[in-house]
């Protein structure tokens, strides 16, 4: 903070630089520059597999007042690709803090940079759009910002990268239900929140977690209940494999649930398009609204992507290879498709988080959702067995 | 939902008087509320007897009655206006209470005319301690635990489990009495021993302690189809143990982990589902244990808030203007967020998708900050020497300043100076470093929270007190002690860089400073410069501010709502544009003498001049305001009112376009001390000049003005010592007033009577004040006061209202009751007071307002002062008599002359406000004293007494068409009127006895028994006037234990007390009798005019139901616009 911190620079894809100083790791970063206005949780968005190859500008001004912790881990590590900050903590005043967040950063070696006038950092993006950013400190940050942009402009585009088997787990786990079980699930890690799992283990569920590039004969041999297809970064359009799996599930009728990358996976292997939003949506205020119900939520986001509606009307449902798909949810503020639902199948999914971390509990209601639904199925499946 | 089309007329109920604890936020919401609901087409029945709000213009409601908030005045009103439903969660405790208690009567469900916005049960769930708890209970949250026990055996038990501290309440005693702190088995065996003996019912209340825990608050808001949304988080930089009101509150809250906040989000909804708040905002307050995380839910209000005034102007998100759409049916989906929906529009949806829920940004999210607000409260302590200034649950500040800054440092420091007290910000005198042991000294003295409480702390930081030091000592979470450590730190780095080679700040540490809060006029001090040299140098490096908008989102949406925020940081986003614009400057935080009144006329101000196409800038700090909404004025600028900042608006404004002027009249003393400074740095001053403001402040200069116009004033003289002063108080004669120079609302004056209290007052005052010389001036006894707001243009005198004082000169005329038009004053006095206001302004060289105050004593017209800026009283006569005064003043200031807002219709053609036709209405305008609140520190209430210095925190007004209704009307409110009957107890100074004895009588024709001391009851009986004779409290009980006169008060047997303070002796028992009645709020009359009044008072609230008119009734019968000269024949 004082005087012994070293100067560093951020310089975006189209020329414009801000100046600031080291933050976390020193040294050189390139990501995809996005902003997240959550004005809480800035461990779990760190530690969010989505962020991967992102640099995150956090809006709040003051960033790790609360310390780490390692209950409040998404995953094993952090993710972002650089991390931006306007206040830095000097140290962290939390019951909970195990460490300081600063540490941690260099820790994992994520290159920050901190004093940044990130308001004026987001105004920018929002009006140009979710652009490629470099961060720059100790040394190189001396370098002339032409040669430092060159580099921005040598980074891989957002567009066309298929990032989810660099996230997910190498190896298959197991997360135990909480009670008795109910159900089995087979839960495709493409970048999974550990959130997640847990809040489906509260529900009598055993989660096989399962690598982004396991095939069909494994999910089958688990016989699961239900599939769940996680978060995750990346471009949807390049996850082909992923995409074939998804299919055969819904060919077996077997219930499936996906959030964000999975939502966009469910679109995809429906037939529908995906598109990138301009700036995404990244933070806990989002207001959908449940075309069911009527009812507004107050829900956590992180995406770049989104599902594109044919036609346009997003009141209209749609014919697919698996009968017709309405629209679930819509994101109030812009009418960006938030939630499909099958009508003639069991799978339903939704572009935000329901399970939240960090963010607003108001959709957690989705997995009991995916209970119900599983529930149905063995109601169906024993009547079935009665008939025959 | 679309709104429910039934409801086509709505009763709103205000607050009433600005009181400590229901203040002018209530101004804000219900002026939101009323916009909102004419907006939406329904008509709008409003009452409030507070005139100084800008609600009760005549324009905001389509029926305004500035009426008594009393079930039975309210009640009336219904019956007249018949409303569809009422709505009374805009209101305050005040209207909610009335909305109860009309509701407990019948009387809503007689006039079918419904509650909306809250119900009764989910009203009285909140209300309810033990449902309460229920509540909470069964939302699977934790209330504090509490054990009640009968025995100290019980009691020892308890300890066990709550463990110490506890809190131990005897029940059922008056007042909480007996109630302490248990630290450990001794106290709680003293405690709780005395405790079991006080409870009638040998029962105490063991209660876990919570002092010391972290507090939040959440402000939630629901619809009706169960859309919940949380608007703001608050965390009190004071821990639990200071009343949230009092304490130091940050938005968004700083130390929670999403983990945390969610817990308490979730809680929060759950809440207000369970106590069934269907539609409408309420506020939930939280605490939580530093060391588990343990939360305890403290409290919940179904109604718009104080913290939700905060909140709304904290994130842009106005609570109240919703609260009012919602309480109509709509949900939140359905009502635009304004900031960010531009022109009432969101941009085009997403590529390819139409047919949306809505078309514009929806109130349906949460706002996301992306900067940090502080909210310092502003206390009074120094008008009650007595009162006990220890901060505790009971709230005890009088106003409020907020601030925005892009980190917590720069937002702390910005709202400490906004406060604009000597030592409410951070300082570094040079050479005054506390030592190690002065530091200790400093943390002890802070571990008792009082007015200043940081300063300690930051002292006790500086002289190397460490983090955990200070967080041992005041529970303030370290957090916060850091950041107070870091602009410490800055401190000390300015300081070495001045000490050091280059003798100066480098460029980078001057920023880094400025980044973290500091005030120019603080690197001054640590640097050794002053403050003009440390600002040349600032602005010549081009460290200079930026302004950010608060947008409610973060950045995330575009938004073009002006509401903007100083910071060091790199991009402005100040539109640019092509109208001139006015600057006007506000008072900020609301204090005594500096109040709403002042608001009123900003508000007016700006009004008036975006209508004659003008923008209009408004920069204030005070969050409780309408001036701070920010759809008042064309741009806002939430800033602190000192030289600097507002400089550096005036700067951003003229490099954004054309600036006009500033107005500096408007808002009391606050802008009006800045008026002589802004000039010398060439910054335009629209309306009256410094030089002329100067003319009326400055003694000497005023002596020579009123030489000049042949006008009188008091014998007067200046002394700078206490020799010198019983010098000029031999040669003027005794009594005399003595004041410091250079005061609002009478700081530090007093009536001396002899050279003794001269002598003593003179030696407090000069150690007080040493460069500041005492005015010594005669002071008039038994004199008529007088008041006058007037308009000048430099050639005609627009005479806005004379107001006539109901006590004698001698009271300070904030807290004197007054009566439009005077009662007393014949056609001559009249004329003479509008020549001798003539002349003075001229002389002057007023452009605008100017009030003054004259005292008519043996038929001469004294002026007592002139003061060329608005005045408390303007919105009071502008109700009086149906006239925009603040707005035809600005008008003024801009350069229309009186002659030409008189054709335009702004001004009456013929008449004036010193001219009223015969049928006008009397309007008494009455003091609003807040002595309930103080305690000294043993306990006893402080003395109520009146004086030369203003102590009113507000104001109410009854309007009639009669003297006596009127009076009755502004003494009528809740637990407070008039009675009717019973018992009065009089006692009177000697030179009082003469006065009295008519009205007295009358009263007891009226049926009134009395009771007096033996003195003032040996007269009444020579008049034929049977009372009581009553012991004295300095007496003692009798041989037979006759009660004295406090106990008898005490006891609530008597009804009306009437006490008028001798000169000097026999103060004490003065002072316990009004104590006392003071304690149960039965009204107290302490001069012979009040008593008077009183009783015509009393007769006309005795013969029948009071009338009630609407303001809009009472212009169309006044018809000021439509009167013909004075003295023209009537057609």
């Amino acid at each position: 903070m004082s005087a012994t911190t070293s100067p560093a620079v951020l310089v975006l894809e189209d020329g414009r630089v801000f100046e600031g100083e080291s933050y976390g790791a020193v040294g050189e970063t390139v990501g995809e520059a996005v902003f997240c206005t959550g004005m809480t949780g800035y461990q779990e968005t760190l530690t969010d597999p989505s962020y991967h190859r992102q640099v995150v500008v956090m809006t709040a001004p003051h960033i790790g007042n609360t310390g780490v912790n390692a209950h409040d881990m998404e995953s094993q590590r952090i993710w972002v690709a650089g991390f931006v900050v306007r206040d830095p903590a000097i140290r962290p005043s939390n019951w909970r803090s195990q460490g300081d967040l600063q540490t941690s950063l260099a820790d994992h070696g994520v290159v920050g940079i901190s004093g940044v006038d990130t308001r004026a950092l987001t105004l920018h993006i929002r009006d140009r759009g979710a652009m490629r950013a470099g961060i720059f400190s100790g040394p190189v940050a001396l370098e002339p910002i032409q040669a430092l942009l060159a580099r921005v402009h040598a980074a891989p585009q957002m567009t066309g990268a298929a990032l989810a088997a660099e996230v997910s787990t190498q190896e298959e786990y197991v997360v135990e239900p909480v009670g008795d079980h109910r159900f089995t699930v087979a839960a495709l890690d493409l970048g999974i929140k550990g959130t997640t799992p847990l809040l489906m283990a509260e529900r009598g569920i055993r989660v096989h977690v399962l690598p982004a590039d396991t095939g069909v004969d494994r999910v089958r041999e688990l016989a699961p209940d239900g599939v769940f297809f996680s978060n995750g970064p990346g471009d949807p359009a390049t996850a082909d494999s992923e995409i074939d799996l998804l299919r055969s599930v819904l060919d077996d009728r077997i219930p499936f649930f996906g959030i964000c990358f999975g939502n966009q996976l469910l679109g995809r292997a429906l037939g529908l398009d995906t598109y990138k939003l301009p700036f995404g949506h990244r933070g806990m205020n989002q207001p959908v609204l449940d075309r069911a119900t009527g009812k507004v939520e107050v829900t956590s986001h992180n995406h770049g992507f989104a599902i594109a509606w044919p036609g346009g009307d997003t009141t209209q449902p749609v014919d697919t290879a698996y009968g017709a798909v309405r629209v679930s949810h819509v994101a109030l503020n812009d009418d960006v498709v938030e939630g499909i639902e099958c009508q003639d199948i069991r799978a339903f999914s939704v572009q935000y988080h329901p399970e939240a971390a960090a963010g607003p509990h108001d959709a957690s209601y989705l997995f009991d959702r995916f209970v119900e639904m599983m529930q149905q199925r063995a109601g169906a499946e024993g009547e079935e067995g009665q008939h025959a | 939902m679309p709104r429910n089309e039934a409801i086509t007329s709505v009763l709103v109920i205000g607050s009433g008087p600005i009181v400590i604890g229901q203040a002018a936020e209530f101004d804000y919401s219900g002026t939101q509320a009323c916009r909102v609901l004419r907006e939406e087409g329904v008509r709008v029945i409003l009452v409030n007897s507070n005139p100084a709000t800008i609600m009760t213009d005549p324009g905001v409601a389509d029926a305004t009655y500035v009426e008594p908030i009393t079930p039975e005045i309210v009640e009336a009103i219904i019956a007249k206006e018949r409303p569809d439903a009422v709505l009374a969660t805009l209101g305050g405790q005040t209207a909610l209470n009335t909305a109860i208690a009309l509701h407990e009567s019948g009387i809503l469900e007689r006039y079918d005319c419904p509650l909306i916005g809250a119900n009764v049960e989910s009203i009285q769930l909140g209300e309810d301690r033990q449902a309460f708890k229920g509540v909470v209970e069964r939302c699977g949250a934790e209330s504090a635990r509490s054990i009640i026990a009968h025995t100290m055996e019980e009691c020892l038990a308890a300890a066990e489990e709550l463990g110490y501290p506890m809190v131990v309440r005897p029940s059922f005693t008056m007042g909480g009495l007996g109630s302490g702190f248990a630290h450990d088995e001794e106290s709680l065996r003293q405690i709780a021993g005395a405790g079991l003996q006080d409870s009638p019912t040998t029962e105490v209340l063991l209660e876990e302690s919570i002092l010391g825990w972290k507090e939040y608050e959440l402000e939630v808001m629901r619809d009706r189809a169960d859309n919940v949304v949380v608007v703001c988080s608050i965390e009190n930089l004071d821990p639990m143990g200071v009343h949230t009101g009092d304490s130091i509150t940050v938005a968004p809250a700083m130390t929670l982990t999403d983990r945390e906040y969610q817990e308490l989000r979730d809680i929060g909804i759950a809440v207000i589902r369970e106590v069934g708040v269907d539609t409408g905002g309420c506020n939930i307050q939280f605490a939580v244990n530093p060391q588990d995380g343990r939360i305890i839910v403290i409290e919940m209000n179904p109604r718009v808030s104080r913290s939700s005034a905060l909140a709304s102007k904290a994130t842009g998100f106005p609570i109240a203007k919703i609260a009012a759409r919602m309480a109509l049916g709509y949900t939140l989906d359905e009502v635009p967020n304004d900031i960010t929906s531009v022109g009432g529009r969101r941009p085009p949806t997403a590529p390819g998708h139409a047919s949306g829920a809505s078309d514009f940004y929806s109130a349906a999210f949460e706002p996301s900050l992306d900067y940090v607000v502080v909210k310092v409260p502003r206390f009074a302590f120094e008008k009650f020497p007595a009162a006990d200034p220890t901060l505790t649950t009971t709230m005890k500040s009088v106003g409020e300043a907020m601030s925005i800054g892009r980190n917590f440092t720069e937002a702390l420091q910005k709202a400490l100076r906004s406060i604009e007290r000597k030592d409410s910000s951070f300082h570094w005198r040079p050479g005054e470093t506390p030592t190690a042991e002065m530091a200790q000294a400093l943390l002890e003295e802070a571990a008792t929270p009082t007015d200043g409480r940081l300063v300690l702390v930051q002292q006790a930081l500086r002289g190397g007190a460490t983090v955990e030091q200070a967080h041992e000592a005041t529970r303030i979470d370290p957090w916060f002690l850091d950041q107070i450590v870091l602009i410490n730190q800055i401190a000390e780095e300015l300081a070495a860089a001045a000490a050091g080679p280059a003798g100066r700040a480098t460029p980078q540490l001057l920023r880094r400073a400025k980044r973290h809060g500091f005030s120019d006029a603080q690197i001054a001090e640590i640097t050794g410069q002053p403050e003009a040299v440390v600002r040349g140098v600032r602005q010549a490096l081009g460290v200079r501010p930026v302004y950010k908008t608060v947008d409610t989102c973060a950045g995330e949406f575009e938004a073009t709502t002006p509401y903007h925020y100083s910071s060091y940081d790199s991009e402005s986003e100040v539109a640019p544009r092509t109208n001139p614009a006015v600057i006007i400057l506000g008072s900020g935080p609301n204090r005594i003498g500096q109040g709403i009144e002042f608001d009123y006329s900003c508000v007016h101000a700006s009004l008036a001049l975006r209508e004659r196409g003008f923008d209009t800038v408004m920069v204030n700090c005070n969050p409780e305001t309408v001036s701070t909404d920010y759809d008042t004025s064309s741009r806002l600028y939430f800033e602190p009112l000192t030289l600097e900042d507002v400089l550096e608006v005036v700067h951003a404004e003229r490099e954004a376009g054309p600036v006009a002027g500033v107005i500096v009249q408007l808002g009391g003393q606050t802008p009006l001390g800045l008026a002589a400074a802004l000039k010398a740095e060439g910054v335009p001053i629209v309306g009256t000049s410094p030089e002329a403001i100067d003319l009326a402040e400055d003694r000497g200069a005023f002596g020579r003005v009123l030489q000049e116009t042949g006008l009188v004033a008091p014998r007067h003289g200046t002394a700078y010592s206490a020799d010198e002063a019983l010098e000029v108080a031999r040669e003027i004669g005794y009594p005399v007033l003595v004041r410091p120079s250079y005061v609002l609302g009478g700081r530090g004056m007093e009536i001396v009577y002899d050279d003794e209290s001269l002598t003593t007052y003179v030696t407090r005052a000069t150690t007080a004040a040493p460069e500041h010389p005492v005015l010594v001036d005669r002071f008039l006894d038994e004199a008529i006061e007088i008041d006058v707001d007037a308009l000048y243009d430099g050639r005609d005198l627009y005479l806005g209202g004379i107001m006539e004082h109901i006590e004698e000169a001698g009271i300070h005329s904030g807290d004197s009751a007054c009566v439009l038009p005077p009662v007393t004053l014949g056609r001559e006095e009249m004329t003479r007071v509008r020549e001798a206001t003539h002349q003075l302004a001229e002389a002057i060289g007023v452009r605008g307002l100017l009030n003054v105050q004259f005292a008519l004593a043996q038929d001469v017209l004294y002026v007592l002062e002139a003061n060329p800026r608005a005045s408390r009283t303007v919105p009071f006569v502008a109700k009086a008599t149906g006239v925009q005064l603040a707005r035809a003043a600005a008008l003024v200031m801009l350069g229309s002359t009186i002659e030409e807002l008189r054709d335009e219709g702004l001004l009456p053609r013929h008449r004036d406000g010193g001219d009223l036709p015969d049928q006008a209405p009397v309007s008494v305008k009455e003091a609003i004293l807040p002595f309930r609140r103080f305690r000294t520190q043993t306990g006893q209430a402080v003395d109520s007494i009146l004086g030369p210095e203003m102590r009113s925190t507000g104001e109410v007004m009854g309007i009639a068409a009669d003297y006596g209704t009127a009076f009755a009307k502004s003494q009528l409110r809740a637990g407070s009127a008039l009675p009717q009957s019973g018992t009065i107890f009089v006692s009177v100074s000697n030179r009082d006895k003469r006065s009295m004895i008519f009205p007295v009588k009358r009263l007891a024709d009226l049926g009134f028994r009395v009771v007096a001391t033996a003195g003032t009851a040996d007269v009444l009986r020579r008049n034929g006037i049977q009372a009581t004779v009553v012991r004295k409290h300095s007496q003692g009980r009798g041989p037979e234990g006759e009660p004295t006169i406090v106990e008898m008060i005490s006891g609530g047997e008597i009804d009306m007390v009437i006490n008028t303070p001798s000169g000097q002796g026999a103060r004490a028992d003065g002072y316990a009798i009004r104590a006392a009645t003071t304690s149960l709020d039965r009204p107290i009359i302490t001069t012979v005019q009040q008593l008077g009044a009183a009783v015509l008072g009393i007769e006309a609230a005795g013969a029948g139901p009071m009338e009630v008119a609407s303001l809009q009734e009472h212009a169309a019968a006044l018809d000021l616009f439509g009167q013909l000269p004075a003295g023209a024949p009537q057609a």
